[in-house]
């Protein structure tokens, strides 16, 4: 069987294909623009990201943002897991905690830009803090919803082994809720590539969104293009990540394991 | 000799809702098979909830070898109609495993008891598949399995073999008739088919259909094991427990008529 009969050679030349039309597309209409400063070609764009990567500053910035997304989701998560599960399974911690997640999560982290400055100064803690707040939410709501579709069943037949409370909540809820948890994580690394722009501009010498920034006071467009370029392919690529190794870690916990990956 | 007595067993979900069940009286001997029948919305999975300690009744009590029932014990396993109690992310010998783990058996201990309950149910060769994987027959025989592992003197059947296409119920209903014999289990099996509670059942109890439902008679099943399903007494008994039970479904018709 050939490379393009196979179906992910199929997928395979398919994206290809997805990305020459939209990379001709873009040459094509940077050659027509008025101004092409504004506007600025693939190929011009790579020979600037080039001449970057050749002084070490991408690479320094790429680091910089991909360290603070990893910070802030970390910690995010890790908090956010925690409340979810506590909220899941007391409804007295819910009760306490559910009003202010329920108003928080309607105020982006940008909104919180200038009073964690104010707070924590310039630094790295509190860019990595309004990451960690955009994550917490999204992971914590999830992890909520699944404890409480732990099916009942489940916990009944525990019950009737003669499981306690700590067994019950460890050795059945945790386990069940997994999946929610990780979907959570996963919707809130989206999030959290959102925001590190936003806490970069705003506050910061260094970083992807940094480098969007700046490319404005030396009319640089395509050092903005190279940024928003990079913070896709490397949204891309955590997405991706994320996904692989969390079914290779934790493939018993889908809501139907196939049996472990091979690959 | 009496094993498990209802008293008086009224049961209601809250304090202002409906009487579901009303004075239910009702002994179950030790060993036994007991098979519950009756129409739908009677009751008949409370009261497996009540002697499963699941659901407390309103008045009244029930008594385990003349201990009252206070919450779910591992004295009292129940296997229920749909398998979504298998823990998906477990295989199927470690969810049989599960109860002893639970326990705090040693897990060599613990693998050669769940491996010879599964192997007790037909299952071998089965053993590091999960849930997603195995049939509907499968999944139940898990849950069967699982419930001998512990050892349990009393197994809580409530229509475990009802969601199961009618050759596999036929196969399973033969293996539990096996098992039981060979294991003495006390159970109280709860199903609507007439034909699997002559098959399995010792005694056969009817229940009235509800709201307050009781229990309205019980039959003795005095057909030789192993049982032939086609048999002219087979028939009789079918003929005689479903006149009693078309009765009530009758009323639940009846009643349903006039309220359209």
């Amino acid at each position: 069987m050939t490379a393009a009969k196979r179906p992910g050679g199929l997928r395979f030349l398919g994206y290809a294909a997805s990305v020459l039309v939209v990379l001709g597309l873009w040459q094509y209409l940077s050659s027509r623009a008025i101004i092409p400063l504004l506007f600025p070609s693939p190929l011009s764009t790579l020979r600037v990201g080039l001449t970057l990567a050749g002084k070490g500053q991408l690479q320094a910035d790429l680091w910089a943002s991909l360290w603070r997304i990893l910070a802030g989701f970390a910690l995010g998560s890790a908090a956010g897991v925690t409340l979810g599960v506590l909220m899941g399974a007391s409804r007295h911690v819910r009760w306490l905690i559910e009003p202010y997640m329920n108003f928080l999560r309607f105020l982006p982290a940008l909104a919180w830009i200038p009073a964690v400055m104010l707070w924590m100064g310039t630094g790295e803690s509190a860019k990595i803090a309004l990451l960690a707040y955009t994550t917490v939410f999204v992971v914590a709501l999830n992890t909520m919803a699944g404890v409480a579709r732990v099916p009942r069943n489940q916990v009944r037949a525990a019950r009737s082994f003669g499981a306690a409370r700590r067994q019950i909540f460890f050795l059945v809820t945790i386990p069940a809720t997994v999946g929610y948890m990780l979907t959570g994580m996963r919707l809130a690394m989206g999030n959290c590539f959102m925001t590190v722009v936003a806490a970069e501009l705003v506050a910061s010498d260094s970083g992807l969104g940094y480098l969007i920034f700046s490319s404005r006071q030396w009319m640089q467009t395509e050092l903005a293009f190279v940024g928003i370029f990079l913070l896709g392919l490397l949204g891309l690529i955590a997405d991706h990540v994320f996904r692989t190794t969390s079914s290779w870690l934790l493939w018993r916990y889908e809501s139907a394991p196939l049996g472990r990956p091979t690959r | 000799m009496t094993y498990i007595s209802f008293r008086g067993i009224d049961f209601r979900y809250g304090p202002r809702s409906p009487l579901i069940i009303r004075g239910l009286d009702l002994e179950l001997r030790r060993g036994e098979l007991f098979m519950l029948v009756g129409p739908s919305g009677c009751g008949k999975t409370t009261v497996l909830n009540i002697l499963a300690g699941f659901e407390e009744p309103s008045a009244g009590e029930v008594l385990v070898d003349g201990q009252s029932v206070r919450g779910p014990q591992r004295d009292r396993i129940v296997i229920f109609q749909e398998p979504d109690s298998l823990y998906p992310w477990l295989t199927a010998l470690e969810n049989v495993e599960f109860p002893l783990r639970v326990l705090g058996v040693a897990r060599s201990d613990r693998r050669a008891r769940a491996e010879e309950a599964l192997r007790l149910v037909g299952l071998q060769g089965h053993e590091g598949k999960h849930p997603s994987h195995l049939s509907g027959g499968m999944k139940q025989r898990v849950q069967i399995a699982r419930a001998l592992v512990l050892d349990a003197p009393i197994l809580l059947m409530d229509e475990p073999f009802g969601s199961l296409d009618a050759q596999t119920r036929i196969i399973l209903q033969d293996e539990l008739a096996q098992i039981a014999e060979r294991t003495q289990r006390t159970i109280l099996f709860i199903t609507h088919d007439i034909h699997e509670a002559i098959f399995l059942a010792d005694r056969i109890g009817v229940m009235t259909a509800g709201p307050e439902s009781a229990l309205k008679k019980i039959v003795d099943v005095e057909l030789p094991r192993p049982r032939t399903r086609g048999s002219a007494a087979f028939g009789e008994l079918y003929e005689h427990v479903h006149q009693i039970l078309s009765e009530e479904v009758r009323r639940v018709l009846r009643r349903e008529d006039s309220l359209l």
